[in-house]
């Protein structure tokens, strides 16, 4: 079963691709869709395939991927279940660090400057987290500097966006709190892709170390791992991935906890094989979620983080509920 | 009233109508501070007005970029719609929208502020009623006469001139685009704008007659041969997703984009005669 886990998670994602290009408000035959796709009559249908499904899809995958991937990784590190880059404010930070760069009109002068001021704030928002409740802080810790940092992420964003001089500006808090998919072009792959590669990357190089510090620090660093590059590995990669993905599709939560979270037991709880897996569960969890979004509410912009939540927020009780009877026991 | 009304009919018809307007101005002391606290008051306002009897304007009156009278309005005092500081303004009339803060017209007039409240208009032809009423409210009903005397004449030139342009065959399919995915459609004041300069409103063929969102998607499916941006240089600072839509490639790159875009600016904004600016100017860039 474990040998067809990477084999089937590859064909989901694949189908559900596939699926999330064929999906709109415009109803159009299959064979109509993927003929303009690929064949390129300059008519208006493959406009809509090449320049609005396909960088959807395209982003759908490379977040999805992306989250899971550092929710697998931050779990591994903090050696904490509940840790995820939605629930703990990293994404609100880099949701922070966007707007500022978008309203001071730093992202129109300089367009790197959207993602990495996004990377920046979940940089910051990582190494507050990584001092506040490092590996030895308990799941408590954790869990309250993650309230603390999205606490004042959420509220910096409020105020930013209230700040501008833009009418619509205020109205756009749901998107940078909630995230969403909808009419995102080949300019937010162009910024985003590269640093997600980058931090996806970074973080899978770390596979080896992430399973040897399941034995606890003392035994990794006796196996030859060194803490300290590991540290600002997990930092850097998961701020790349975080920080790029919410600067262009604003914070898409619970992806990072539900994945590995599903995937661990195949994976016999090793981190090393955890990673490549959660990458591909969230990618195919994104994509599945951003298909529905668009079945439920067709041509509304349900946003993504309120489907998302609506499933990952049972999840997390749960886990609670299972750490108190770990704790109990 | 009565004794009003009988002077009257002893007197010729030509003569009654002139003591009508000099009569009602006797009775009742056309308002001497005006405060107008809608944008689309304020431009009404600011045309018919007497010198000195408009005293304030809304702020928005002072931005040119919803404003085709910024200029005139800046010489005046801008309010923000509350009740506290229109009072103290100390107007013998308030103007309002029909969408005015609901609150703060409602303490104005409990304070015994007299409020005239106007409805948006939908059409061009409502446009007249407007000026009608706002002359009426004034106590300026020669000037709001000799205005829709003006806009007539102006609407039956461009009409003309219409005819030349098209010279029989169908104009082009257009759509209105502003922040969010927001379309007008036939039934509202951008939509005649549209419908007097010749264009076909895709709204009607999605069904919005009132208009509506139309996600970006719809919007290219539709394949409009004109497109009409709304405002996409308003507030150059900030930034928002709902006017980064308007800049998305998806758009740029469709065929309605390519073939020049007429940008939907402050001569919409309020229903005036300067709509006709409005409608001049799409006549002029969608005549090949």
């Amino acid at each position: 079963m474990n040998r067809l886990l990477v084999p089937a998670l590859v064909a989901l994602v694949a189908l559900l691709f596939l699926a999330s290009i064929l999906i709109g408000p415009a109803s159009v035959p299959v064979t109509d869709s993927l003929s303009a796709l690929f064949r390129g009559d300059g008519g208006p249908l493959t406009l809509v395939m090449r320049e609005l499904r396909l960088p959807r899809a395209v982003l759908a995958a490379a977040i999805g991927a992306g989250l899971g991937l550092s929710g697998a990784v931050m779990q591994g590190y903090l050696r904490n279940p509940l840790a995820e880059p939605g629930l703990l404010g990293v994404s609100g930070a880099a949701a922070l660090g966007a707007v500022l760069a978008l309203q001071t009109g730093l992202a129109a002068a300089f367009a790197l400057a959207l993602p990495l001021a996004g990377l920046t704030g979940a940089f910051i928002a990582v190494l507050v987290l990584a001092l506040l409740a490092g590996p030895a802080g308990g799941a408590l810790t954790l869990i309250l500097a993650g309230i603390g940092v999205s606490a004042l992420s959420g509220a910096g964003l409020a105020l930013v966006l209230n700040l501008s001089p833009d009418p619509f500006a205020a109205q756009e808090i749901v998107f940078w709190l909630m995230g969403s998919l909808a009419d995102r072009s080949w300019s937010h792959v162009a910024l985003a892709l590269p640093f997600i590669i980058l931090g996806c990357a970074l973080l899978l190089t770390q596979a080896r170390a992430l399973s040897a510090l399941t034995l606890g620090e003392d035994a990794a660093a006796s196996m030859g791992v060194s803490l300290g590059r590991l540290r600002a590995t997990v930092l850097l990669g998961t701020a790349a991935v975080v920080g790029a993905a919410t600067a262009v599709a604003g914070a898409i939560g619970f992806i990072g906890l539900m994945v590995p979270h599903v995937l661990r037991r195949a994976t016999r709880g090793d981190p090393a094989r955890l990673l490549p897996v959660s990458a591909l569960g969230g990618a195919a969890l994104l994509l599945a979620a951003d298909i529905a979004v668009r079945l439920i509410l067709p041509g509304r912009d349900l946003k993504l983080g309120v489907l998302l939540a609506i499933l990952g927020a049972p999840f997390f009780l749960m886990l609670i509920l299972r750490t108190r009877f770990a704790q109990n026991a | 009233m009565s004794v009003f009304a009988r002077v009257s009919e002893g007197l010729a018809a030509v003569l009654a109508l002139a003591l009508w307007a000099g009569a009602g101005a006797a009775q009742t002391a056309p308002p001497a501070r005006v405060v107008s606290m809608n944008l689309c008051t304020d431009q009404l306002a600011l045309m018919l007005a007497a010198p000195g009897q408009l005293i304030s304007v809304s702020y928005l009156a002072h931005d040119g970029a919803v404003a085709p009278l910024r200029d005139a309005a800046r010489a005046l005092p801008a309010n923000h719609g509350l009740a506290e500081e229109i009072y103290m303004l100390q107007p013998d009339l308030v103007l309002a929208g029909r969408y005015s803060t609901v609150a703060t017209v409602a303490m104005l007039q409990r304070l015994g502020v007299p409020v005239i409240r106007f409805e948006p208009e939908n059409s061009l032809d409502e446009i007249e009623g407007a000026l009608t009423q706002m002359g009426a409210a004034l106590g300026r009903e020669a000037e709001a006469e000799a205005l829709i005397a003006g806009f007539r004449a102006d609407r039956t030139r461009l009409a003309a001139s219409l005819r030349d342009a098209r010279a029989g065959t169908e104009g082009p399919r257009a759509v209105l685009y502003s922040a969010r995915g927001w379309t007008g459609g036939s039934r509202t004041l951008s939509g005649d704008i549209l419908r007097e300069a010749g264009l076909r409103n895709i709204a009607d063929e999605l069904g919005l007659t009132w208009g509506g969102m139309v996600t970006l998607e719809s919007l290219l499916m539709a394949d409009p041969d004109r497109l009409i941006l709304g405002q996409p240089g308003r507030s150059p600072d900030g930034w928002s997703e709902a006017r980064a839509l308007l800049h998305h490639p998806a758009l740029r790159h469709s065929r309605a984009y390519r073939a020049g875009v007429a940008a939907n600016d402050r001569d919409w904004v309020c229903g005036t005669p300067h709509v006709l600016d409005a409608i001049a100017r799409l006549i002029d860039e969608t005549t090949p």
